[in-house]
């Protein structure tokens, strides 16, 4: 006989549903991310596509400084980028989740009916992102320490702060994905890269490799109002240290203060995807758009 | 409400609204389904039986808690389908035919646990159903294939075993044997049937629209067309309406010019179809009484149309469509898939 616990919805169920569709989501999710070639393959290019990416930024840089690698102004956009991959591999890959379900595997209707917690089976499919955008952050850093000079001192680093800032960072981005998620369950599939865009258009406007200052006065605000520009901050403060402030965009605030601003803007990313999970939601079964497939 | 009703619908009804793409305020409403009210008691098989676009996945969507309905209600377990969902979900399951779905990369048991433990099943529990479920239905060879690798039937068969993996209390089956051949469809028809010999308390709702599946599997039918249902019955209690009239089979040479609307104009003539059969056609005539086939003869005789075969036979769920349509099921096919 089945178990009669899964029965009804009391708190404790919910969370035992939440958690299995969580665990569930996230073996998923990394049996997707890591069986698409053999295992060989797949490390190579775990290692090459950051590398590459950064190896861009930094001919880049080098070109138009005449090679200022010493400059403050280098570490500030090299770290940036490196830890914007969290914002492409979280993020996208739990909005990913929903457009992946649908069109390519036709399963998302089959999901839905399952009784589980939809946010957090969304969420565990972000992990596995979670894992690889990690180890890819990690030869990024490694690479720039190595080779590039990025002045880096483990006993300099505020690891506290650090792995504060991390952890809040990518519930953060989690949040941001679920949001994405939800508004994918009612777009068709020639969005379908929403969550790209959405992370290419964070990538200006969160300070990542140039201030806030550059931008025109009227996106500012926008980019104020990204909680990612305060955790990059966060990120190259607690790394750098005091030879973080490349640019002075940031400088005003205490490292609290960053938090602060960083917690508060996290917590209202997550009524935000409540809010948007629910009316999404209903919008997406009152017009039939669960398991809409477009037939091309 | 009644507590042994698997199934209740209550003047149920869908209409979904197209927006034109270039002028958005060009809308067009197409209604899905209207004034539906079905009973279904638990333990039984239930069958949808219809032509595309009558409204079978609408309401089977509906009832999985997938689509909002626009009008009317409809319980499912005992529980409104719009306000709680989350009651639904755990007592159901749900296979759709035709589709190639699944996670390609994932072998056949690996996709079939993964379903299972969103239901909270242990997975000791799950392995031991999923070796006996693809054992059943002839797939235990494939176990540890993966599903990209599978063929679109067989495919098939790994999802329904997901609807019956979580022994769920009803199923809702879409078009189970759609794209299946024979053999298959058979097995699964067996698969089906076996299953709730074996567990009496479950009730599976099945649409389709071969005519064969719904006589041979179903405990009662329901005809559906356009959305709206025509009657709900036991197949022998819907072919017995027909008894009382005489059912004949005519083959004929080319029918000259001659119309089903022409004969039907006969008096006691209840129903004429005339299709294509090879150098002729095939007369599908209900008569009220054996007398009157000699008027309809006569109008043969006079086009110079001449009887090659002639057969009186029991009705069948075909008939019984005819009768209800005013077409027969075939004939709709073959238009929808040219
Ligand atoms: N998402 C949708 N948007 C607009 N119209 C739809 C949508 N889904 C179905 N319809 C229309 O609603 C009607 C009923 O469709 P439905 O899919 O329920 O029929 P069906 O009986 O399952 O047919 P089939 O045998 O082809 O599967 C059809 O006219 C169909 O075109
Ligand atoms: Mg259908």
């Amino acid at each position: 006989m089945r178990a009669a616990s899964y029965r009804d919805t009391r708190l404790p169920e919910r969370w035992a549903a939440a958690w299995r569709s969580f665990r569930v989501a996230a073996w998923l999710g990394w049996q997707i991310e890591s069986n698409w070639t053999d295992p060989f393959l797949f490390a190579i290019y775990s290692m090459l596509k950051p590398l590459a990416s950064a190896a861009i930024l930094v001919v880049m840089y080098g070109v138009i400084t005449n090679g200022q690698f010493e400059n403050p102004v280098f570490p500030y956009i090299y770290l940036g980028n490196a830890f914007y991959i969290y914002v492409g591999a979280v993020m996208t890959g739990v909005s990913w989740a929903v457009i992946d379900d649908r069109e390519h595997y036709r399963t998302l209707k089959y999901i839905y009916v399952a009784p589980i917690r939809i946010p957090a089976y969304w969420l565990g499919r972000g992990v596995a992102r979670f894992l690889t955008g990690s180890f890819a952050v990690l030869i990024t850093l490694a690479a720039g320490v190595l080779f590039l000079h990025v002045p880096f001192h483990p006993d300099r680093v505020d690891w506290p702060l650090f792995l504060l800032s991390l952890t809040l960072g990518v519930m953060m981005l989690a949040l941001m994905g679920l949001v994405l998620a939800s508004v994918s369950l009612m777009i068709a599939h020639h969005f379908f890269l929403i969550g790209e865009a959405v992370a290419g258009a964070l990538y200006l406007l969160s300070g990542a490799i140039f201030p806030l200052e550059v931008l025109p006065p009227w996106l500012r605000p926008l980019g104020f109002a990204m909680p990612i520009t305060y955790w990059l901050e966060l990120i190259r403060r607690s790394l750098l240290g005091d030879i973080a402030s490349g640019f002075a965009t940031l400088s005003g605030f205490t490292n609290g203060q960053l938090l602060g601003i960083l917690a508060g803007l996290s917590v209202l990313f997550g009524l935000l995807a409540v809010v948007a999970f629910r009316l999404c939601d209903r919008q997406a079964r009152e017009k039939g758009l669960i398991d809409q497939t477009t037939n091309y | 409400m009644s507590i042994d009703l698997a199934i209740e619908t209550h003047n149920l009804g869908r209409i979904y609204t197209i927006r034109n793409r270039r002028e958005r305020r060009i809308r067009k409403e197409i209604i899905a389904l209207q004034d539906v009210n079905l009973q279904i008691p638990r333990g039984e098989l239930f069958g949808l039986l219809g032509p595309n676009g009558a409204g079978k996945t609408t309401l089977i969507k509906i009832l999985t808690t997938l689509l909002a309905p626009t009008t009317g209600w409809a319980r499912v377990a005992g529980y409104d389908v719009v306000r709680e969902p989350q009651k639904i979900r755990p007592r159901i399951n749900m296979v759709s035919g035709g589709e190639a779905s699944g996670y390609g990369l994932l072998t056949v048991r690996e996709n079939l646990w993964m379903f299972a433990q969103f239901y909270g099943l242990p997975s000791r529990e799950a392995n031991r159903r999923i070796e006996d479920l693809l054992r059943r239905i002839g797939l235990a060879d494939r176990i540890h294939t993966k599903s990209s690798d599978l063929s679109t039937g067989l495919r098939q068969k790994m999802n329904i075993v997901r609807g019956f993996l979580t022994d769920p209390e009803i199923l809702f089956l879409d078009e189970p044997t759609l794209g299946l051949d024979v053999n298959a469809a058979r097995d699964v028809r067996r698969f089906v049937r076996e299953w709730l010999d074996a567990h009496p308390d479950r009730t599976v709702l099945l649409t389709t629209h071969y005519m064969v599946e719904a006589d041979e599997l179903c405990d009662r039918v329901a005809i559906i067309s356009q959305g709206r249902v025509l009657a709900c019955d036991s197949p022998e209690a819907l072919k017995r309406r027909l008894q009382r009239e005489a059912l004949f089979d005519i083959e004929i040479t080319a029918p000259n010019g001659l119309t089903a609307a022409a004969l039907e104009a006969l008096p006691g003539v209840r129903k004429a179809v005339l299709t294509d059969a090879s150098g002729g056609a095939l007369l599908k005539l209900v008569l009220a009484e054996d007398s009157a086939l000699p008027s309809v003869i006569g109008v043969l005789t006079e086009r110079a149309v001449q009887v090659r075969h002639l057969t009186k036979r029991e009705p069948t769920l075909e008939d019984v469509f005819v009768e209800l349509v005013g077409r027969p099921l075939a004939e709709e096919e073959g238009r929808d898939e040219q």
